[in-house]
């Protein structure tokens, strides 16, 4: 059974949109600039105002408190921001393994944030969602700032941490090599529809 | 005491006509705004005057609520009026107008009931100014206060929403703004005890000095009236930022940003 169903979710100029994603399956979102990848993610997420229906394994979203609901479903977006200082200030706890498998020194903890790089606060934003163990992964960009090594890395991490929980996960991304790395699945989206559901790659 | 008559006034208006000179001079595009201010400050000081002196006739608590009714209306409408990014719809001027009732009705009817003990408790000499001096410095702390959560939520629409997607309440999400705001409403009201006296003479205690009271008298009245702003500001501001802030989040805790007017 499918682990998170979205019905029918329509908003400004998106939709409808009804897609499943099943237990650790990787679903790869693609479409040109303005067709509406993020939208769908913030819709899922319940950030703006929409109409249709979430599921997660089969529980409606309705039934989540609004703040439950968006911790179940991690959404990383293209852009991290911070409200403290320093960076560890907004982990609840650090995992110095995760830290080294993201190929971050433990000293940038307590660097100022806007002294870190692009990559290295993409790669912290990652850990402070993987640290709030969401249950789906809904990435938009998730390795836009990174060197092609790091690319790699992140995606390790997520491999594993996807087979590891089940998560399904749905993934933005314009790479089609790294979508031919990581997808389990490809979905096409322009003007607001999916499109072209090309099935399994794998 | 000395009366002032209207050739005194006219003196003194000299310096605003001359304010207008210079301001016309300069082409500070200001002559015909500060013009209409000294006419309306004219026309509604002498019309309030008239008012109270008509009132202290009539010792009437439903002619005292009225007033005190307008009074609150105005100073909502100004609340809003001073938004960058007021609330859309009722809210705009429902979260100023009911804080500021709130907080200086309040305030007032306590200091009315358990200090000043006049009688009867309402009567118009002590319960209109006083309400009007909470009211208009109440407002400012409402006005900046809110003023500072809107301004604050939109440039910082971005942190609030990446701390939703963490799975933060909306409570903990704007906490620091909302805390900020509070903040900037009550420093006015700060500075003006901490520089009460030693700065300048606040104006209601110059007032009452030139109209003949003892300054000791005048400075316990100051000290009277600034605890009671401080404490109608406090309560107002919180209120207003706590209302507002809430406004900004629907039920499903999401930034409702559509919410405010855009400038």
């Amino acid at each position: 059974m499918p682990r998170l169903e979205i019905k029918d979710i329509r908003a400004n100029a998106l939709g409808p949109i009804t897609l499943a994603i099943a237990a650790g399956e990787c679903v790869c979102l693609s479409g040109p600039s303005g067709s509406g990848k993020s939208r769908l993610l913030r819709a899922i997420a319940d950030l703006d105002v929409h109409q249709g229906e979430a599921r997660l394994d089969a529980t409606s979203r309705q039934e989540f408190p609004a703040s439950q609901w968006r911790r179940a479903v991690g959404l990383l977006p293209p852009e991290t921001h911070w409200w403290q200082d320093r960076v560890g200030e907004h982990l609840a706890s650090v995992d110095r393994s995760m830290l080294a498998d993201l190929g971050l020194a433990e000293h940038l903890l307590a660097e100022p944030v806007t002294r870190l790089s692009s990559g290295e606060r993409q790669r912290f934003g990652l850990l402070r969602l993987l640290l709030n163990r969401p249950r789906v992964l809904l990435l938009d960009e998730p390795t836009a700032n990174l060197d092609p090594a790091t690319t790699l890395r992140v995606e390790r991490i997520l491999q594993i941490y996807r087979t590891t929980y089940a998560t399904p996960t749905l993934w933005v991304s314009h790479d089609s090599q790294q979508i031919r790395r990581v997808a389990s699945r490809v979905v096409h989206i322009s003007q607001g529809r999916l499109s072209d559901d090309t099935g399994a790659l794998r | 005491m000395t009366e002032l008559s209207t050739f005194d006034l006219g003196l003194a208006s000299v310096l605003v006509i001359l304010g207008a000179i210079i301001a016309a001079f300069l082409h500070l595009a200001v002559t015909r705004t500060l013009l209409i201010a000294a006419i309306r400050c004219i026309v509604q000081l002498l019309l309030i005057g008239l008012v109270l002196q008509t009132l202290f006739g009539y010792v009437h608590l439903g002619w005292v609520s009225l007033l005190a009714g307008i009074m609150l209306f105005v100073a909502g409408w100004e609340v809003m009026a001073r938004q960058h990014r007021p609330f859309r719809g009722g809210w705009g001027y429902g979260t100023g107008t009911v804080s500021l009732f709130l907080s200086s009705f309040t305030v007032t009817l306590f200091a009315l009931a358990a200090i000043i003990q006049a009688s009867p408790w309402y009567h118009p000499q002590y319960a209109i100014p006083l309400l009007g001096m909470l009211l208009g410095n109440t407002m400012n702390g409402i006005a900046l206060g809110v003023d500072r959560l809107t301004e604050g939520a939109w440039a910082q629409r971005d942190t609030i929403e990446a701390r939703l997607m963490l799975g933060h309440s909306w409570n903990e999400a704007i906490g620091q703004i909302r805390r900020n705001s509070i903040r900037s409403g009550f420093i006015p009201i700060i500075n003006a005890m901490a520089a009460a006296g030693v700065v300048s003479l606040p104006g209601m205690m110059t007032g009452q000095i030139l109209a003949g009271a003892s300054p000791v008298q005048a400075a316990k009245y100051q000290i009277l009236i600034l605890f009671l702003i401080s404490g109608g500001t406090i309560l107002g501001t919180t209120a207003a930022v706590w209302m507002g802030s809430r406004r900004l989040f629907d039920h499903r805790e999401r930034l409702r940003l559509d919410r405010l007017r855009t400038p």
